[in-house]
């Protein structure tokens, strides 16, 4: 069914898994919006500075940071995934 | 990950990833097909569409647009307007998915293919079923389909006209009336929903029908978020929702739709103006045909790769398969769902399936500028076998007086509606 031109599909297979969002960052796309560009009250998390990012995570999972829900999403992260996602939104274009 | 391939499949899974012309041949044509366009699979679709772009995609939904359950108790409140939760598969289309408006009407696993209903047959190397709930009709004595023209369940949205059949006989309703809820025992779609629908019934008929009533005659004894709910309850409207429980003779047995009558176990008849009675439920039926569910009515799947326990290259994921501790929502629908496209494009290519790690985010409106919420993560056991949730993890909303928290939760509902569907049909 529709193969896609050799050429573009050679292309498109050149593309780094590392531009894929992690897994673990889809989580946060639910109420993030797309991309983590942001959605209405809920702010963007798109081209943000990693280690605010992961400061910010680690901080929801200590209970150091007033949260509504992030404190008891961010304690069922591993550290490792909070990274990768941190890393993932940071490249993202505002 | 299964091992029962069909040989040029076998061939495809033993191929290393380097771009060697026969594999980028293979990979080029791999077909992965999605049935359903709910949360599940247009989640799927669009997806696998941004994230595989070496998959050709085509998904089989009979209807035009869809029409989402979240929200559809606020357009029984009458804050929301049914065209604001309709979706359209155009978005799908642009993002190079084959979108086919039909039924896919039988599954044949062993030669992968699917029939559609205008006599078409598909084929696939990799299957995401995504076909939620059937409604077990006669389960409560009385309740079939016509019926559900003057009792509406309002829990399977179709073309929303349930949802507005309910909209309508509650703007008919005298004030004064009592609405009967009848609610079934789990597992069941949205384990919030009902009760949430019991307060936004009941923040309309504050507004209109003052002097009305909420009789909810629940199957079981507890139910999500229940604290929560019920201190809204007594705070927003006093003295309207009476809540029967299963060991209070709460469970609904029989219903008689002409009278508007609803029986319960002990014999005991409820005369309602309207009633809303929410069925219990199974995996649709086409999972039920190809031999998918178990004697509960349900699909066991692996918990890593949401494959079916039965039938490899079948991925089986919404509201139809069995989520061990998670629940029959929207947002586990669109976890696992990628979860599933990202295991079958690996199985594809000869990989190991990526690590699972599922979420979910539900909240429920009680009230104006008052939500809850419920969270979960979800990860499967070290063996495979089953899934757990993360410990330390999740919960509810905290219960006491935190104003700003229910209002911010009201607010992040309304992000999170525009965020995942905007994930699923953008």
């Amino acid at each position: 069914m529709r193969p896609l031109p050799l050429l573009l599909a050679s292309l498109m297979l050149a593309t780094p898994a590392a531009a894929q969002a992690p897994l673990a960052a889809q989580g946060c796309v639910g109420c993030h919006g797309p991309n983590g560009a942001g959605m209405g009250s809920v702010p963007g998390l798109a081209g943000r500075d990693r280690a605010e990012m992961i400061a910010q995570m680690n901080a929801f999972r200590a209970n150091e940071r007033p949260a509504t829900i992030m404190g008891r999403i961010a304690r069922g992260y591993t550290e490792a995934e909070i990274i990768a996602s941190a890393e993932y939104f940071a490249r993202q274009p505002r | 990950m299964t091992q029962t391939l069909l040989p040029r499949r076998a061939l495809l899974a033993a191929a290393p990833l380097v771009a060697a012309p026969s594999v980028l041949k293979a990979q080029t044509q791999a077909r992965l097909l999605v049935i359903g366009g709910g949360f599940g699979g247009a989640t799927a679709a669009n997806f696998a569409r941004r994230t595989y772009p070496w998959l050709d995609v085509t998904l089989v939904e009979p209807k035009r647009s869809f029409v989402t359950c979240p929200y559809g108790n606020l357009v029984l409140a009458g804050t929301r307007q049914i065209g604001q939760i309709t979706h359209s598969y155009d978005g799908l289309r642009a993002r190079g998915v084959r979108v086919i408006h039909d039924w896919a009407t039988g599954i044949d696993a062993a030669q992968r293919r699917v029939r559609l209903a205008n006599g078409e047959t598909l084929t696939y190397d990799r299957l995401i079923l995504s076909p939620g709930i059937a409604l077990r009709w006669g389960a409560i004595e009385g309740y079939d389909e016509a019926a559900s023209e003057t009792m509406p369940h309002a829990w399977v949205p179709g073309d929303g006209a349930q949802t507005l059949l309910l909209r309508r006989q509650l703007e008919e309703m005298p004030d004064g009336g009592v609405v009967g809820l009848a609610i079934p025992a789990n597992p069941f779609r949205c384990p919030p929903g009902p009760y949430e629908r019991i307060s936004m019934i009941a923040s309309y008929l504050k507004r209109h029908k003052p002097r009305s009533k909420i009789l909810a005659l629940d199957a079981k004894e507890a139910f999500s978020k229940q604290g929560l709910f019920q201190d809204a309850w007594a705070q927003l409207y006093p003295g309207m929702i009476e809540w029967v429980p299963g060991n209070r003779d709460g469970k609904v047995t029989k219903v008689d739709a002409r009278e508007r009558v609803l029986e319960t176990e002990f014999g005991t008849q409820h005369k309602v103006a309207v009633a809303n009675v929410i069925p219990p439920q199974s995996a649709a039926r086409i999972a039920a045909d190809a031999g998918l569910t178990d004697a509960s009515g349900w699909v066991p799947v692996n918990p890593r790769t949401f494959e079916s326990r039965v039938a490899p290259g079948i991925h089986v994921v919404g509201d139809a398969n069995i989520p061990g501790p998670m629940p029959k929502s929207g947002y586990v629908a669109n976890s696992t769902a990628k979860q599933a496209v990202a295991s079958a494009a690996a199985l594809l290519r000869g990989e190991t399936p990526p690590e699972a790690v599922y979420f979910n985010t539900c909240y429920s409106h009680v009230g104006d500028e008052y939500g809850i919420s419920i969270v979960g993560v979800f990860r499967p056991n070290a063996e495979g076998t089953a899934i757990a949730e993360v410990q330390g993890s999740g919960g509810v909303s905290p219960r006491g007086n935190h104003p700003e928290q229910r209002r911010l939760e009201a607010l992040y509902a309304d992000a999170w509606y525009e965020s995942i569907t905007k994930d699923m049909f953008a």
